[in-house]
């Protein structure tokens, strides 16, 4: 593993004419890759879970609590939603000393994409036919088998699509970890070229990574999109 | 006690430290609508493109917009810092690296609003267009993009507030916009007192401010198609609420 370096602009590299070294390249992607599968994947998958869950909650809440809290709920997603996550992290970076970077991640990442996905959900919600209300109060259910038994499990189906969009764009957010020093892979990237004076390769691949995980996914989100259209 | 006393000093911290948070601020602001302005053009260029039923046109606008939507903002900006100098391109600012990388990448995903709001124009116009034999710049100009661009402005918001909140990475390379002048800030107050306190607020109210503008725009934009109020009327003391697509939230 690579020691991190505390990061500093660095001067401008001097256009040479060596751009790319494909040995350089072959001796840096497994620590490259490994970031990528340490930490970059799993942030995305403990914020996700995080915020699939938080989301779906925030959604209910909006529709369950009494107007002035639930006011106050959506300003207080707005807020985090409209707020830099760059900033979010420092906050909790400089507030909470005590707390291990890779927590903060978790944390700001689950909250501020929780605040995306209840949006999702909240049209899930709503979507859900208004006779399927009017029969369970026909059936006197309470409250919480009507949201457990009726609502969710309808709600839930038409909002996956767009929960997988999120998931996606909360992996290409992973990179800004970065101001608070995790060594995910952008960092290890950028800290392999601040020892080496070789920046191509490091943050090319970095991209390329990227690339190659985001695309597939997001293709076959669109075809799930288009199969539950076609369903409904 | 204690506490009260750590405040007093934050705010006479805050009152000396004013004018630096400002200039920051301001340059957050010029960053956003500068960058705002690039990913603007090159959605519409790469829109078009995306739209047009030419393989030479759609196929390498698809590469462009994958590629830059797939790719990282931060790995775009370092590749703008680093790797654009080998090849002799060598940006003399800071600020013309930011808008560059908040340029392409928001620009990208603009463009799959220009494109989706280009298709849901209605067929008809489309095949009006070709019946009356106009150019192909005359279509667009007059009748096509007036209607998309009523129907883009909505997902257009939502990514002009993206490109804010992404602004506070620049930075990292070296300026001094509000994000700097936080870090700044916090060394003299705490994390909560400048990042949660000013910097949060400020970016919010910039957000919603954003989003506002946006709003108008959608409100002339319609007005000009006929449907809705004019901007005016809205504005006016006694105002009827209009009809928005975008939402408060910034939420798509």
């Amino acid at each position: 593993m690579i020691p991190l370096v505390p990061f500093t602009a660095d001067p401008v590299p001097e256009p040479t004419g060596n751009v790319w070294n494909w040995d350089f390249a072959i001796e840096i992607f497994p620590d490259i890759l490994r970031a990528f599968l340490e930490v970059t994947l799993l942030v995305t998958v403990v914020g996700t879970v995080i915020a699939a869950l938080l989301g779906l909650v925030i959604a209910i809440l909006l529709r369950v609590l009494p107007r002035p809290f639930a006011f106050v709920l959506r300003w207080a997603a707005n807020f985090i939603r409209m707020t830099p996550l760059v900033v979010q992290l420092l906050v909790l970076y400089y507030g909470f000393t005590w707390m291990d970077p890779l927590t903060i991640g978790f944390i700001v990442f689950g909250i501020h994409y929780a605040t995306y996905m209840s949006e999702v959900y909240r049209a899930g919600i709503d979507s859900v036919p208004k006779g399927q209300w009017e029969a369970t109060k026909a059936l006197s259910m309470s409250a919480g088998r009507t949201w457990r038994r009726v609502v969710i499990p309808q709600a839930l189906r038409s909002t996956i699509p767009s929960l997988g969009n999120y998931a996606i764009s909360m992996f290409k957010d992973t990179p800004f970890l970065f101001v608070i020093s995790v060594a995910e892979m952008v960092r290890v990237a950028q800290t392999i070229g601040a020892q080496t004076f070789r920046y191509t390769e490091a943050i090319t691949i970095a991209g390329l990574i990227f690339l190659a995980a985001s695309y597939p996914t997001a293709l076959l989100i669109n075809r799930l999109e288009k199969r539950l259209a076609y369903a409904n | 006690m204690d506490w009260l006393d750590q405040q007093q000093q934050n705010f006479d911290s805050l009152q000396n430290f004013g004018p630096r948070l400002w200039d920051g601020f301001l340059l957050t602001v010029q960053l956003t609508l500068v960058g705002a302005a690039m990913a603007f053009v090159i959605a519409v260029i790469l829109g078009l493109m995306a739209g047009s039923p030419n393989l030479w046109l759609r196929g390498p606008a698809r590469i462009i917009i994958e590629f830059f939507r797939g790719t990282s903002l931060l790995v775009q900006l370092f590749w703008v810092y680093y790797v654009l100098p080998l090849f002799g391109l060598t940006l003399e600012s800071a600020f013309t690296v930011g808008v560059i990388a908040l340029g392409v990448n928001y620009g990208a995903y603009g463009a799959e609003a220009v494109r989706a709001s280009l298709t849901s124009v209605a067929s008809g116009q489309w095949e009006a267009t070709v019946a009356l034999s106009m150019s192909w710049t005359h279509k667009i100009r007059r009748v096509i993009f007036p209607q998309a661009w009523a129907l883009m402005i909505p997902s257009l918001a939502n990514l002009l507030v993206h490109l804010m909140k992404g602004s506070a990475i620049v930075y990292i390379v070296g300026l001094n916009d509000f994000n700097f002048e936080l870090d700044q800030f916090r060394r003299v107050t705490s994390a909560w007192f400048s990042y949660a306190f000013v910097g949060l607020i400020g970016y919010f109210a910039f957000a919603l401010v954003l989003t506002q503008g946006m709003r108008l725009l959608e409100v002339r934009a319609k007005h000009r198609l006929g449907q809705g109020l004019s901007l005016r009327e809205i504005l006016s003391p006694a105002p009827k609420v209009p009809t928005s697509g975008v939402q408060p939230g910034g939420a798509s």
